[in-house]
């Protein structure tokens, strides 16, 4: 520790900590351009200049000075630091005058006009007059991906883009080439950036250079109404702030959580928005004639309950990857009144099993705690796909340790280094059967971190059985002699928003009922006489032969097009849904605008059919749902917290059976940008894809 | 007291001042003119009708800043804004004035930083309907048309005391 004193305040501090860091903690503010928290220390902006007495005797940059460069006085007092002293605002106000010397006077059309840190800063710095008669220089500007808009000349060079590129998004595609005047942010050749974090730049650039693309011109910060809430995007629940006007999502924003997504999201979160405007179901439809016909929602739940009632016990029920707790919570509600338990939120062929322990699917170690893994194995996924902020945490503990990372399954950039072992279960079964240098590393390993993805447990080309064993070899290989006391390293990392929270409140199959793929090859069979789909839309629809398919769901999509009913619904950002994430946190999306045309909330409308069908369901508000789903999984009430799955369960996992002798391993999500029904009906994300697909070369 | 009112009566006093006054007024030049025909003086800070005003070449000076929606006290003013569509720039896809709800503060055209609305010297813009006074873009573009001229005047001959 350290003692400082801090515009005449003393403070102690760690001696590591930066000047910068010393005056936060004793309550000074710093304006600064280039420093980051979580980017390294660039210093090349100067904004952060303080005066210091027991250093030199210049303005020091308190972002790139420690506490401990600093000398105490000659009878032992503490060195002093001052934050407005009047040669700290001379020299500020002398940088700030540098700083928009070429920065052009456009704040009236830029973007990040009303939110814009160097607007902020020449409020408090700026001088009003203007001493450069000469020109301004002049920048072109570059093109560097359908999803970033570069406006170069009122780049101020702090280099945040350039570092969290290479630091956090682990791809070295962004550069300041040339010095002085000609210095210039790029990306050398005018390609478009590779990274699922790009998006991130936007709200780190400090001035308006980099903006978002989609968003351009179409709203100021000033008129947007921000909502707290939760992306679904993926498995991960990263925390976003939804900025609509009227009824319109104008834009997506990260919101910090340390414990999920820091302060990054990914672009498919970040730019889903137009999404939710495109192919929208906005009103019932009844199936006549072979043709999808509007109607109003007295016929269309009349034909569904009618259907329903025929039907007895043989009806259906798959939840989709988008689908909310108190949704899934409802139709297996409605379901069991009417005597079925055919009820399944499990992609087609899942190793996950109704009778597993809590611990079998969730990633216990949680995402924060992937800073304390000492070896990581990756089994059957491309974390950077299925979920960037996993990935992203990877890498910066990769970065920060060096830690082993080796990887079973699909060969793809992760951004870190990594041991290839193989592609299949085969090299898996090796390598808890101790064969290979891995075998070693993870046995030796006191914090091991084995992430199992859903290429592994749940494709379709695996079989249960597979996906099963799958599960026992990681939780063998995450529970070896060596391992921490208190550590659970078996991680398995979901894809879909819904799965957690359906395997919680059970939506699987259950008293008799069978999983999805089963109840799809019944209704091909003609034994399922009615089946719902909950928004889901990632099966084959061509096999479920003459069944009666009612689609609750937002967007037309797959299951629309098959569907002989659709209730609409609304989407995630018009409803207040719990979501569990893939570490078990239990999280709620708020409500930022209403849902379109004659669209409901989902649990509405299930109420809705169970009256329809003269069995009403108990509940009839959101609170009373809740209220039903807290007696009954009292820890979903808990709200952004884990109920942790036991270390226990997971070496029971471990004692199963081996039956597969080989089988190989995909990716569970083929195209990042076209995951779910709202980022297909999203041309932000149509056209994401077809620029990583190499289809569309740079357009400027 | 009662002898002078006695004269004053007797001579018409107050008839013959009142005739007099009354002949006054009748041979002075008359204050009141002959409207619509004729106009009164209108200062070149009043505020009047808006309009959108254009370069001279002929491009609209609105860039969609969207300061005079903000700033409008009354809310009257409403703006959708995108790039357009053959050059990218940044420009109003709507812009609509409720002039009902309008109160002439004149704060549009202070916050306009390219000096594109402004309220022009017209007031005779009375309708029949409710509707006609939601104006649009396109009423608002030709209104700058139409006053163009007057409108720079005004601006010229305010602008020293700005």
């Amino acid at each position: 520790m350290a003692n400082i004193k801090v515009d005449g305040q003393l403070v102690e501090v760690p001696d590591y900590y930066t000047l910068m860091q010393a005056a936060e903690a004793a309550g000074a503010e710093i304006p600064r351009f280039c420093y980051h928290e979580r980017l390294s220390v660039a210093g090349n902006c100067r904004m952060c200049l303080v005066e210091v007495k027991g250093g030199p005797p210049k303005p020091q940059a308190s972002c790139a000075m420690s506490v401990k460069d600093l000398r105490p006085g000659p009878n032992g007092e503490p060195p002093e630091m001052f934050t407005n002293s009047p040669m700290v605002k001379k020299a500020r106000e002398g940088v700030m005058e540098f700083l928009l010397i070429n920065h052009p006077l456009d704040c009236p059309i830029c973007d990040q006009g009303g939110e814009c840190d160097l607007q902020d800063q020449a409020m408090a710095y700026g001088v009003d007059k203007n001493r450069f008669a000469e020109n301004k220089r002049a920048v072109e500007d570059k093109y560097i991906g359908p999803l970033v808009k570069t406006s170069m000349n009122r780049c101020i060079h702090c280099t945040r883009c350039v570092r969290f590129t290479t630091e956090v998004a682990g791809i070295a595609e962004m550069g300041l080439l040339g010095r002085g005047e000609d210095a210039e942010i790029t990306t050398y050749l005018e390609k478009a950036l590779t990274s699922e974090l790009q998006g991130n730049v936007i709200d780190l650039c400090p001035v308006g250079a980099l903006t978002s693309k989609p968003y351009a011109f179409h709203a100021r910060p000033w008129e947007l109404v921000k909502t707290e809430s939760i992306d679904v995007m993926d498995a991960v629940g990263s925390n976003i702030r939804v900025d609509s006007r009227g009824r319109e999502v104008m834009r997506i924003l990260p919101r910090i959580n340390e414990a999920i997504n820091e302060e990054w999201i990914s672009d498919k979160t970040r730019f889903v928005w137009d999404g939710l405007k495109n192919q929208r179901l906005d009103r019932p439809y009844v199936r006549k004639g072979g043709k999808l016909q509007q109607t109003g929602w007295d016929e269309a739940l009349a034909t569904v309950a009618a259907r329903v009632k025929k039907a007895g016990s043989k009806v259906g029920a798959i939840a989709g990857d988008l689908a909310a707790v108190e949704e899934m919570f409802a139709l297996k509600a409605l379901l069991a009144s009417i005597g079925s338990g055919m009820t399944d939120v499990r992609p087609a062929m899942s190793g996950i099993d109704p009778s597993m322990p809590r611990s079998a699917y969730l990633f216990n170690p949680t995402i924060a705690g992937i800073e304390q893994a000492d070896a990581i194995l990756i089994i059957g996924t491309n974390p950077r796909k299925e979920a960037s902020l996993v990935n992203a945490r990877i890498r910066k503990t990769w970065r920060a340790k060096g830690l082993p990372i080796a990887v079973i399954g699909e060969r793809a950039d992760l951004t870190y280094d990594y041991a290839y072992l193989g592609e299949g279960f085969e090299t898996l079964a090796d390598l808890a059967a101790g064969k290979g240098e891995f075998a070693a590393v993870l046995a030796n390993a006191k914090n091991p971190l084995i992430i199992v993805g859903e290429g592994a447990v749940s494709h379709a080309t695996l079989g249960k059985q597979a996906g099963r064993d799958t599960i026992a070899l990681a939780a063998k290989l995450a529970t070896g002699a060596n391992v921490a006391e208190g550590w659970n390293g078996f991680a398995l990392l979901h894809n879909a928003a819904s799965r957690v929270g359906g395997l919680d409140i059970g939506f699987v199959p259950h008293d008799g009922g069978v999983c999805s793929a089963d109840q799809i090859a019944l209704a091909g069979k003609g034994e399922l006489d009615v089946l719902f789909l909950l928004g889901a839309d990632e099966y084959d629809m061509s096999a479920m032969g003459k069944a009666f398919v009612v689609y609750i769901g937002s967007h037309g999509d797959k299951g629309a097009h098959r569907a002989d009913v659709i209730l609409p619904a609304a989407t995630y950002t018009e409803k207040s849904g719990t979501y569990v994430n893939t570490e078990g946190r239990v999280q709620v999306t708020t409500r930022a605008v209403f849902p379109p045309g004659e669209a409901k909330e989902d649990w509405a409308i299930i109420r809705a059919l169970s009256g329809a069908m003269g069995m009403p369901l108990p509940f009839n508000s959101l609170t009373q749902l809740r209220g039903a789903i807290y007696a009954e999984f009292p820890h979903l009430a808990r709200i952004d917290q884990i109920a942790a799955g036991s270390v226990a369960d997971v070496v029971k996992l471990a004692k199963a059976g081996i039956k597969t002798k080989s089988a190989p391993y995909g990716s569970a999500v083929a195209e990042f940008y076209l995951s779910n029904p709202i980022a297909r009906a999203s041309a932000t994300m149509g056209e994401c894809a077809a620029t990583a697909a190499g289809l569309r070369q740079a357009a400027e | 007291m009662r002898a002078v009112q006695f004269v004053n009566t007797l001579l018409l006093k107050e008839f013959v001042s009142t005739f007099f006054l009354a002949m006054r007024y009748f041979f002075a030049p008359k204050p009141t003119i002959n409207y619509p025909f004729e106009k009164g003086h209108v200062s070149p800070r009043f505020r009047g009708e808006h309009a959108l005003r254009r370069y001279p070449n002929g491009e609209e000076r609105c860039i969609a800043c969207k300061l005079c929606e903000a700033i409008c006290p009354a809310q009257a003013i409403t703006i959708e804004a995108g790039p357009r569509q053959n050059d990218g720039t940044r420009r109003t896809v709507r812009y609509d004035i409720d002039m009902v709800k309008c109160i002439y503060c004149g704060f549009c055209q202070e916050a306009c930083p390219v000096d594109a609305i402004v309220e022009g010297p017209n007031f005779e813009f009375a309708t029949e309907t409710r509707e006609e006074l939601y104006f649009s873009k396109e009423k608002l573009l030709a209104n700058g048309d139409r006053w163009e001229r007057e409108i720079a005047a005004n601006i010229s001959a305010d602008s020293p005391y700005r």
